[in-house]
């Protein structure tokens, strides 16, 4: 068991290597940084041109320039400037932990509510409660994150108006300029998230309903559930203990794919919300033509990806004994 | 769920065949199957009628997207204009058609590309299996690991200002991953079935028995997959136009109108519920389509492309 996720990681970490050079090729290949410069009115010399060309190393091949990249990361940490000039550091730890606190909090309660939905569904097939969570799932999975975020802010506007005072906000990550104890803090921060978590755990929540009623549905007609109530455990228990854990499994599998869709979300979420995180900087950095910074971000994303993949065989292997035993 | 259906609705049923006497084929059992899905059966009606809006209306509209009425500028849904205007007095039911009409046939381009791009690489990788296969489903591996909205956003500065046909190209050329894994795991069991054995000992060529045996017995997983990727296809486009790296100026899209009304959701309600309504519509519809089609066309599976995804994915 130790091995086979030992061979998974090793396996990761070389597509991570191949998906980073893979974006900072496209990025190198399409960007055009100078322009930005070039086009300036009055346009600066050449020379200047030149040399803003050289400190990009522009002046030399694709794979070296990402070998420079690469070896400041690998090395010393250091993620390379932006085209201003501006350390990305500055702002890649701050940016990344906006993204995770988003990412985190959305998977878990988009993950738990879609599992509860889903397993409540089958057990209730047909019934009334069925019917509306799959009419709903089938709306919100129609619906794109940026009509859903959008949604929120014009249906909770009359809440707040009603109430007279701010109980959620709409843009970004905390109150500008706010300064309290430890706890207004925590406080105004939770203000600020509520409204894009459920943005984002809505989504998530209507894809994994759909894919663990099914999962269930399967499991419910199974001999060993009838097995567990045959040898007396009661139907609740037999459902949970034995049901559920088995509907789980090929979920597992899901949620290594479900991370890659949440970043696509999450680049919206940010944006429609005023969050300066991870997603916001891709656009960012696109504007700017700016390869360096579509590689970091490039990076964080595979990461995210790849670890919620290797997590997903944990939880595989933990759920399913027949894995453990390879 | 009555009987009505079948004898009223079906020209190819003829009443001979509703007793049972005459043998029934699978196209009919099919159709039979599809005209009983009520859902699925509406959700096809309102594509229907989409598309004939899409590219008939403009024909008989009297504004076009891009003229501008000058006497009316951001006026509310009324019989003359029945969406309503922009800021700048375009008429945004003409918009609506014409960003309809670049979303339904982008979306309809990419499922079936990306579909065919998913059998052709998954039933190579499931056929020759060995070094083909790892290579491949390697390939599918590490464009998993990049977001699709990452590499179009990326791409997006250098398609700027040309066809919308590339958009196209680009968003295929990044959506097929998840179904050709499935399409391999599919082509690893019909590998083994004997006709297929026989076809190879006859001296059949590779291709020829992946085109002539293996694909066409994944036929219903495949039409599936690309009405449900067209859903998907065009939620992809709208989503990339609401950047400005899909659709450019001053042609428009769903995703572009939304992004415009966005800002005014609050104000001008009417510029952003009539592209977000009409661009959930149009994928609410599709998907109940296709949910009604894989009921048809597959009803021993269950609903969950998760499991198959899984299977392929564990070996």
């Amino acid at each position: 068991m130790a091995g086979f996720l030992a061979r998974r990681l090793a396996n990761y970490v070389v597509l991570l290597i191949l998906a980073t050079f893979l974006a900072y090729a496209l990025a190198s290949l399409t960007f055009r940084p100078l322009d930005a410069l070039s086009q300036r009115q009055p346009p600066p010399p050449a020379s200047t041109i030149e040399a803003k060309a050289v400190s990009l190393h522009l002046d030399k091949p694709i794979p070296q320039r990402f070998g420079i990249w690469a070896e400041g990361v690998v090395l010393h940490g250091d993620f390379g400037r932006t085209v201003a000039d501006a350390p990305i550091n500055d702002e890649l730890w701050r940016r990344a932990g906006i993204s995770l606190r988003l990412f985190l909090a959305g998977t878990v309660i988009g993950v738990i509510a879609g599992v509860l939905l889903g397993v409540t569904a089958a057990i209730k097939q047909y019934k009334i409660f069925d019917h509306v969570t799959t009419l709903f799932s089938f709306l919100i999975l129609s619906t794109p994150v940026f009509v859903i975020g959008t949604l929120l802010k014009v249906l909770w506007l009359p809440v707040n108006q009603a109430a007279g005072t701010q109980i959620l906000y709409f843009n970004g990550e905390s109150t500008a300029g706010f300064s309290g104890t430890g706890w207004e803090m925590f406080v105004d921060r939770l203000q600020h998230l509520v409204l894009p978590t459920v943005a984002i755990a809505i989504g998530l929540a209507a894809v994994y309903s759909r894919y663990q009623r099914s999962a269930m549905l399967d499991v419910l007609g199974s001999d060993f559930l009838r097995t567990a109530q045959a040898k007396g455990l009661t139907r609740r228990r037999a459902l949970f203990t034995h049901g559920l854990r088995t509907a789980l499994i090929p979920m597992a599998t899901l949620f290594a794919f479900g991370f890659g869709l949440l970043v696509t979300g999450g680049v919206f979420t940010e944006r429609i919300f005023g969050w300066f995180g991870m997603g916001d900087w891709l656009i960012v950095g696109v504007q700017n033509q700016d390869a360096n910074i579509i590689a970091t971000v490039t990076l964080f994303v595979a990461v995210l990806v790849l670890f919620s993949g290797w997590l997903s065989d944990v939880v595989y292997a933990a759920l399913d004994p027949r894995v453990r035993v390879r | 769920m009555s009987e009505t259906t079948t004898s009223t609705s079906t020209p190819t049923a003829s009443p001979v065949e509703e007793t049972g006497a005459a043998p029934i084929t699978r196209g009919r059992l099919v159709l039979r199957r599809l005209l009983r899905n009520k859902l699925g059966l509406a959700g096809a009606a309102v594509v229907v009628l989409l598309f004939l809006g899409a590219f008939v209306s403009p024909l008989v509209y009297p504004w076009d997207y891009r003229t501008q009425d000058d006497l009316a500028l951001l006026m509310p849904p009324s019989p003359e204009h029945w969406f309503g205007t922009t800021k700048l007095g375009e008429d945004l039911f003409a918009q609506c058609m014409r960003g309809l009409q670049k979303s339904l046939l982008i979306g309809l381009l990419v499922g079936v590309i990306s579909t065919a791009v998913a059998s052709v690489v998954g039933a190579t990788a499931g056929y020759f299996g060995r070094g083909t296969d790892r290579s491949l489903m390697w390939l599918v591996d590490l464009l998993l690991v990049l977001p699709t909205f990452l590499i179009v956003a990326i791409l997006s500065p250098a398609f700027r200002g040309k066809s919308w046909l590339l958009l196209v190209l680009l968003l295929s050329a990044f959506s097929w991953m998840i179904t050709s894994r499935i399409v391999r795991g599919m082509t690893l069991t019909l590998r083994e079935r004997e006709y297929v054995l026989a076809a190879r000992y006859m001296g059949m060529p590779a291709w020829r028995i992946i085109a002539r045996h293996i694909i066409p017995n994944m036929a219903s997983l495949l039409i599936i997959d690309a009405t449900i990727g067209v859903g998907g296809a065009i939620l992809a486009e709208t989503s990339l136009s609401f950047f400005g790296f899909g659709i450019q100026p001053p042609d428009v899209s769903l995703g572009t109108l939304i992004a415009s009304g966005t800002d005014s959701a609050l104000t001008f309600t009417w510029l952003f519920t009539f592209p977000a309504g009409l661009l959930v519509a149009t994928v609410l519809a599709v998907n109940f389509f296709g949910d009604g089609l894989r009921d048809a066309l597959d009803p021993t599976s269950s609903r969950a492309r998760g499991r198959r995804a899984s299977r392929g994915r564990r070996r």
